[in-house]
């Protein structure tokens, strides 16, 4: 397997990291936003919070990548490539993470609440003191989940011309035509950038669950 | 009980006032077709140690959750030193309360629940810190020196970086009394506080309770099944039933001589198991 073809796929994988972590900066965000918004006492965040997870949960992430990037300079907003990438994939993990946020926050018991309530902790201090740090620890698996479906999914924006580690191994298949190292060679660099997310993630698991185990 | 005849725009604070500490005024809570509360007229006086018994679904855990603010009742208004608890004063009529009156009012109000609600993330010391900390605004060197205390005082000074899950579940349920005795509430009310104990448990409990009541100023209001401990610690005893208080007097008259049938019919239950 030729070593020569792995400067340029290392190129591109220092891309696909950084899309990855962006993007997972972006969805993290969104999802905490959106979720909670689907839980405001106010209708119309509620509503708005609701329309944002249907709509990016319900469409695919190549036409949202393809509105960001082709559609939207019609109407006058151009984004560079990079940044159509990030907002799409962010957008569209994070709609999905949105409903994690939600699902945790409902599975934390009642009388956690009402022992909040009864000490007169503000529905503030309840939600940050209270029941997020217990949330947080059932939202950890499902955010993993997500971070590894993230970086698989930053392969698409090769099609909108940004030379990430799939890109560059197109590239250097139709200039080489030596398809079947460099597409091993993909599997394994996705699989030793995936690897070590996966135990970063259960790496943060094990510390913030630490409670549970004691 | 004599209705008292105390003015409700009373003074708020209860010390130059020697009224009750609760009044419940016709109050009333339905869920659904099912009315658990019935124009229900009720008073804790400052101080008073009052056991709450009767058979389940007779709406005893209902008071004190309205109480709590943790139910909202229907009808009638609930008066906590002689403030409305559920509504407030607003140009001479009583209007639905917002969250900062409920927060002003709620912070005479302590409970202690069945099942413990101890924060799993927190260690006990964090437990019994928190709130004083983030609610009262004590210093963390002042809330850990009173819950060191207050730990002590329930035979747990030992467990303070314990999690929770580290506890049984007597001792989880004195880390709650703990909790909930930092707060220095004027009213603390303890639903059913030993009915999810291991039987051997129970006893370890009820001693802290019983050495509370003796100790303490605050007034106590007990659902409780046990009626050793109903008569060992209670002033008043309360016996509830289908949402009202169907009879009422001194342990001694209540567990001695009941008047009413259905309360001879519950205490023969109950005692002859």
């Amino acid at each position: 397997m030729g070593i020569d073809l792995l400067p340029t796929l290392l190129r591109g994988a220092g891309i696909t990291i950084q899309l990855t972590l962006a993007s997972a900066a972006l969805a993290l965000v969104v999802a905490l936003i959106a979720g909670l918004g689907r839980l405001s006492p106010w209708k119309p965040i509620r509503i708005l919070a609701g329309t944002y997870v249907e709509v990016f949960r319900g469409t695919s992430v190549l036409v949202q990548l393809f509105w960001f990037y082709f559609a939207l300079p019609l109407f006058g907003i151009r984004l560079d490539a990079f940044a159509a990438g990030v907002l799409a994939l962010g957008l569209n993990v994070g709609a999905y993470g949105a409903e994690t946020v939600r699902g945790s926050i409902l599975s934390v018991p009642r009388g956690q609440i009402e022992a909040g309530i009864a000490l007169n902790f503000s529905a503030a201090q309840r939600m940050r003191r209270i029941v997020l740090p217990q949330a947080f620890v059932m939202m950890l698996p499902p955010f993993g989940n997500n971070l590894i479906e993230l970086l698989k999914a930053t392969a698409l924006v090769s099609l909108i011309t940004i030379p990430e580690m799939t890109f560059e191994g197109y590239s250097l298949q139709m200039t080489t035509g030596r398809t079947n190292e460099i597409f091993l060679w993909l599997l394994l660099l996705y699989f030793a950038v995936a690897y070590p997310l996966t135990l970063g993630v259960r790496a943060i698991e094990r510390r913030v669950s630490a409670f549970l185990r004691a | 009980m004599p209705a008292n005849a105390s003015d409700p725009a009373s003074p708020e604070n209860g010390r130059s006032d020697p009224g009750p500490v609760v009044r419940f005024e016709q109050v009333t809570k339905r869920f659904g077709d099912l009315t658990v509360l019935d124009r229900l007229d009720f008073e804790v006086a400052q101080n008073e140690k009052i056991a709450i018994i009767g058979p389940s679904g007779s709406g005893k855990t209902t008071i004190l959750r309205v109480l709590m603010t943790l139910v909202e009742p229907n009808e009638g208004v609930v008066y906590v030193d002689g403030e409305p608890l559920w509504h407030k004063p607003a140009n001479g009529e009583l209007v639905r309360a917002d969250e900062a009156h409920l927060r002003k009012v709620r912070k005479n109000i302590g409970m202690v629940f069945q099942h413990f609600n101890l924060f799993p993330h927190m260690s006990v010391l964090r437990n019994v810190t928190e709130a004083p900390i983030h609610v009262l605004g004590r210093s963390r060197s002042e809330a850990e020196d009173q819950a060191l205390h207050l730990l002590d005082k329930v035979g747990l000074g030992d467990k303070t970086d314990q999690f929770p899950s580290q506890l049984s579940g007597g001792q989880k349920q004195r880390v709650a009394i703990a909790r909930a005795l930092a707060m220095q509430p004027k009213v603390m009310l303890f639903d059913e506080v030993t009915s999810a104990l291991d039987p051997e448990l129970v006893g370890e409990v009820l001693n802290i309770l019983r050495d509370l009541a003796r100790d303490t100023e605050m007034a106590m209001l007990i659902v409780t099944h046990e009626m050793q401990f109903a008569r060992d610690v209670a002033d008043r005893v309360v016996f509830f039933d289908s949402g009202r208080v169907a009879e009422e007097g001194p342990p001694s008259k209540i567990f001695s001589a009941p008047e009413n049938p259905r309360t001879q019919s519950f205490l023969k239950a109950v005692l002859d198991h």
